[in-house]
């Protein structure tokens, strides 16, 4: 476009890594003022560790952070606010008792004290000016619980655009999947607001529907696997490139076992028929026959998560039928659930798969406590010899059966909550992203078991945690968006689909 | 799809703030057909008079509560303020005498201890609960150990003016009870501590990332808390004209009913100083209620239990609760 200028934002060689993770390698991004930039990839890709590290939430390990040209250290996001930069969280931060000038103002209220008392008149009209940006029409002294979703949205932007005036140097406004609980009508118009503020900020925008990103951005970034992977003016880029940059070449076949992969038996495990859930998903059916892994693909909010916990007993469907076997049944609770042969291995390992101040034979046997019982009283030989023989046919990493699960590692810790689920003498067990966060060599212990889980006649239903591992692993792959199974692809060995293929589907 | 979970929300918000109001009038209505005296003047000012002091211990405790913390302190602190004050007039025990300068004094020692609670709370990261249990407990083995397990007597006259003085007929106590709603609802509406009291109850991370000092903020409103309490110290030694270690025993359960009936949630961030007066109201309009019906002690006590639990049921959003501690 013009000549080059200083980046408002940038980060040069920046990487960053969690226990058994390398979440960012060697990152350059950056964003000027006047400009819109986009920043697409699949889930985990590494969109929100960038996000993170320019709102000061994480510090990288290497690399740095140029504020206007200037190395800086961001080291809150209060700071990042001070130096300029403001985000536009997805979950809101909106304190629902306070009024939305407050809000709008929260943590910064000294300009508007005397005597120490907050001038409520010109907060208002502070906000008041503000609200005119988002061309939002409320009074600013009204609770922020009394507003619309969409509307709290917009005040959430109030906020970060409330910067603008107050900054003598750049501003720049992270938008994080901001047109993800908004309406169309509101999507056209935080569109126009972008194009109102665009002169005076550098902006980025996040968001996993591509089409918004061609409408709305300058340039774009595409990231995989933690790296940048390109980045182009967005004049020049169409969907199938995008699509072909976010997922990649395909990995070599057999990282997922796929020689393994059994071909679904007779026997149904369960019969799916038009389950509803309000404002999650609708209308899904689908038949899992034993020795089946269904995959099931989707982004953010296309209702998977929703569907598999509803699966598990976790929640009630609204509509449509579930059975099991031949039985119709409307799960009373996940424990109903597991009485019945269905487990749900959680995405949230530490907070909902184990009890991470019992041990590993606790763990193992805990579903199926009843069992080890002799009058009231917990057999515990028995216990030792059952958790024994697990860890050794899953060759779980511990020290011996009575460690802590919690000083085990991410992988060897999962395959805890699997053994678990096969002493409670499960038949259907759903694996929510079975791989998220543990390192390469776990994933593929998880891989193996999961394909002797079928070999044992078990049936799966994965989410996987990239698009490669839900058609690596699966036999059947439905594809989910907005709430809806939009496509169904057969997945068996040696005919699997290709990703660009399900990603048409999923954005 | 999405809008409507949010507007039914915002309906049922508006019902659970009424709702207080709502029990309060229908209490007075119940209680003053089964018994003409209730609506009088004299009874009402009678109530008032026994509201004052749970109004000004609840004043401190609503912040706590807002803020998601709790304050389990009030008798302990309670307790050493009305001792001291009680040694420091004119008193059978000790020769001192300062007159009414006991009082700021007696209130800052009340501000010393809530700024303890919150400053063990905060620096041990201890749970507010056990925190403010120990040094409850402390405060009462202290005023204990100053008296040796006598009371003082108090003589002074202008000391207990202001609890027993009258202004335009009605109570010293209740003009000082006014006094501090109206400070505490300052403090609530036009600063900052008050604002970010929400914001902390609300959601901690978000205020972090909003700036706000956390940790500062919280050991502030612990002391904001302790000032009240050494207000209610110094009118309970004026009222019973006495001060020993067990003066303020019940205070501490009134106080969180109160504050819990009025529609102040114990998760934080909902609710209001407003709402705790009305909840003093209604927990003291029930008890006075009670003795006007002829009902017996024991039987008042079990009720006030009653209430709080049904309170707390009423006051919790089920719908968005999945794990219950």
């Amino acid at each position: 476009m013009s000549a080059p200028m200083t980046p408002t934002l940038e980060l040069r060689g920046v990487s960053k890594s969690f226990p058994g993770v390398k979440a960012l390698d060697d990152v350059s991004f950056s964003v000027r003022k006047g400009e819109v930039v986009g920043l697409i990839g699949e889930n985990g890709a590494g969109k929100s560790t960038v996000l993170k590290i320019l709102n000061g939430i994480y510090q990288p390990d290497s690399g740095t952070v140029l504020v206007n040209g200037k190395p800086t250290i961001l080291t809150s996001p209060r700071n990042a606010f001070d130096n300029g930069v403001a985000m536009v969280f997805q979950e809101q931060s909106i304190i629902q008792n306070l009024s939305v000038a407050e809000n709008i103002f929260l943590g910064r209220e000294q300009e508007f004290i005397s005597y120490g008392l907050i001038s409520k008149s010109r907060m208002n009209a502070a906000a008041a000016e503000e609200l005119k940006k988002v061309r939002l029409e409320i009074h600013p002294g009204k609770r922020c619980a009394d507003l619309s979703f969409a509307d709290r949205q917009m005040v959430e932007i109030a906020k970060a655009l409330s910067l603008d005036r107050r900054m003598s140097g750049q501003v720049t406004i992270l938008l994080d999947e901001p047109t993800s609980v908004l309406e169309k009508a509101e999507i056209g118009l935080l569109f126009d607001i972008i194009g109102d503020i665009k002169e005076r900020t550098a902006i980025v925008f996040i968001s996993h529907r591509i089409e918004e990103v061609l409408d709305i951005t300058d340039r774009t970034f595409v990231m995989r696997d933690g790296r940048v992977v390109a980045e182009m003016p967005t004049t020049e880029a169409t969907i199938p490139d995008l699509h072909f940059h976010m997922v990649g070449r395909q990995l070599q076949q057999e990282y997922y076992r796929e020689s393994r992969q059994t071909v679904p038996q007779a026997e149904r495990l369960m019969d799916v028929r038009n389950l509803s859930k309000i404002g999650a998903f609708e209308n899904v059916s689908f038949t899992l026959h034993a020795g089946e892994v269904i995959g099931i693909a989707g982004v953010i909010g296309s209702g998977r998560e929703e569907l598999a916990k509803c699966l598990a007993g976790h929640t009630r469907f609204d509509g449509g039928t579930l059975s099991i076997g031949d039985e119709q049944i409307v799960f009373s609770g996940p424990h109903d659930a597991v009485s019945r042969g269905i487990g749900l291995v959680p995405a949230e390992r530490k907070v909902e798969g184990i009890v991470t101040s019992f041990t590993v034979a606790e763990n193992i046997t805990l579903s199926a406590l009843p069992a080890f019982t002799k009058n009231g009283v917990i057999d515990f030989a028995r216990e030792s010899a059952v958790s024994e023989n697990w860890v050794k046919q899953l060759r779980i990493k511990t020290p011996s059966i009575s460690t802590l699960v919690s000083g085990l590692s991410g992988g060897n810790q999962q395959k805890v909550v699997l053994a678990k689920w096969r002493v409670a003498g499960v038949r259907i067990v759903i694996l929510d992203h079975p791989t998220r966060g543990i390192d390469v060599g776990a994933k593929e212990d998880v891989y193996d078991l999961v394909r002797e889980m079928t070999a044992d006649g078990f049936a799966i239903i994965l989410l996987g945690d990239t698009l490669n591992e839900v058609i690596g692993l699966s036999s059947r792959i439905l594809v989910m968006r907005d709430g809806a199974v939009v496509e169904t692809f057969d997945a068996p060995t040696g005919g699997k689909p290709d990703q660009v293929d399900l990603v048409r589907y999923m954005v | 799809m999405r809008a409507q979970p949010a507007h039914r929300a915002s309906v049922m918000g508006r019902w659970r703030d009424w709702a207080p109001l709502a029990v309060l009038v229908v209490l007075c209505l119940v209680i003053s057909l089964f018994n003409g005296n209730f609506l009088t003047i004299g009874n009402l000012l009678r109530l008032l008079n026994s509201a004052a002091i749970p109004l000004v211990l609840c004043m401190g405790t609503t912040f706590v509560i807002l803020m998601g913390s709790i304050d389990l302190s009030i008798e302990g602190v309670v307790a050493v303020t009305a001792v001291m004050v009680s040694l420091l007039v004119v008193n059978d025990i000790s020769p001192i005498s300062i007159g009414l300068w006991a009082v700021p004094l007696a209130i800052l020692v009340g501000g010393i201890l809530g700024f303890l609670n919150g400053f063990l709370h905060v620096r041990l990261k201890t749970p507010s609960f056990m925190t403010t249990l120990g040094v409850g407990f402390a405060g009462i083995g202290v005023a204990t150990a100053v008296l040796g397990g006598f009371t003082a007597r108090i003589s002074d006259q202008t000391f207990r003016f202001l609890s027993l003085g009258r202004v335009f007929d009605v109570p010293m106590a209740v003009w000082i009870a006014l006094g501090a709603i109206i400070i505490a609802y300052i403090i609530q509406e036009r600063t900052r501590i008050g604002r970010w009291v929400y914001a902390i109850g609300t959601d901690e991370v978000t205020a972090r990332n909003a700036g706000i000092p956390v940790e500062r903020t919280r050991i502030m409103v612990f002391m904001i808390a302790g000032l009240f309490y050494g207000l209610g110290g110094v009118l309970l030694a004026a009222q019973f004209g006495q001060g020993h270690a067990l003066i303020s025993q019940g205070r501490l359960f009134t106080a969180i009913t109160a504050v819990v009936v009025g529609g102040t949630a114990l998760s934080g961030g909902v609710g209001s100083i407003l709402n705790s007066v009305v909840g003093v109201l209604i927990v003291v309009t029930l008890a006075n209620g009670m003795v006007l019906m002829g009902i017996e002690p024991y039987v008042q006590q079990g009720v006030q239990g009653i209430l709080i639990i049904i309170a707390v049921a009423l006051s919790l959003d089920r719908s968005r609760l999945d794990v219950v501690k």
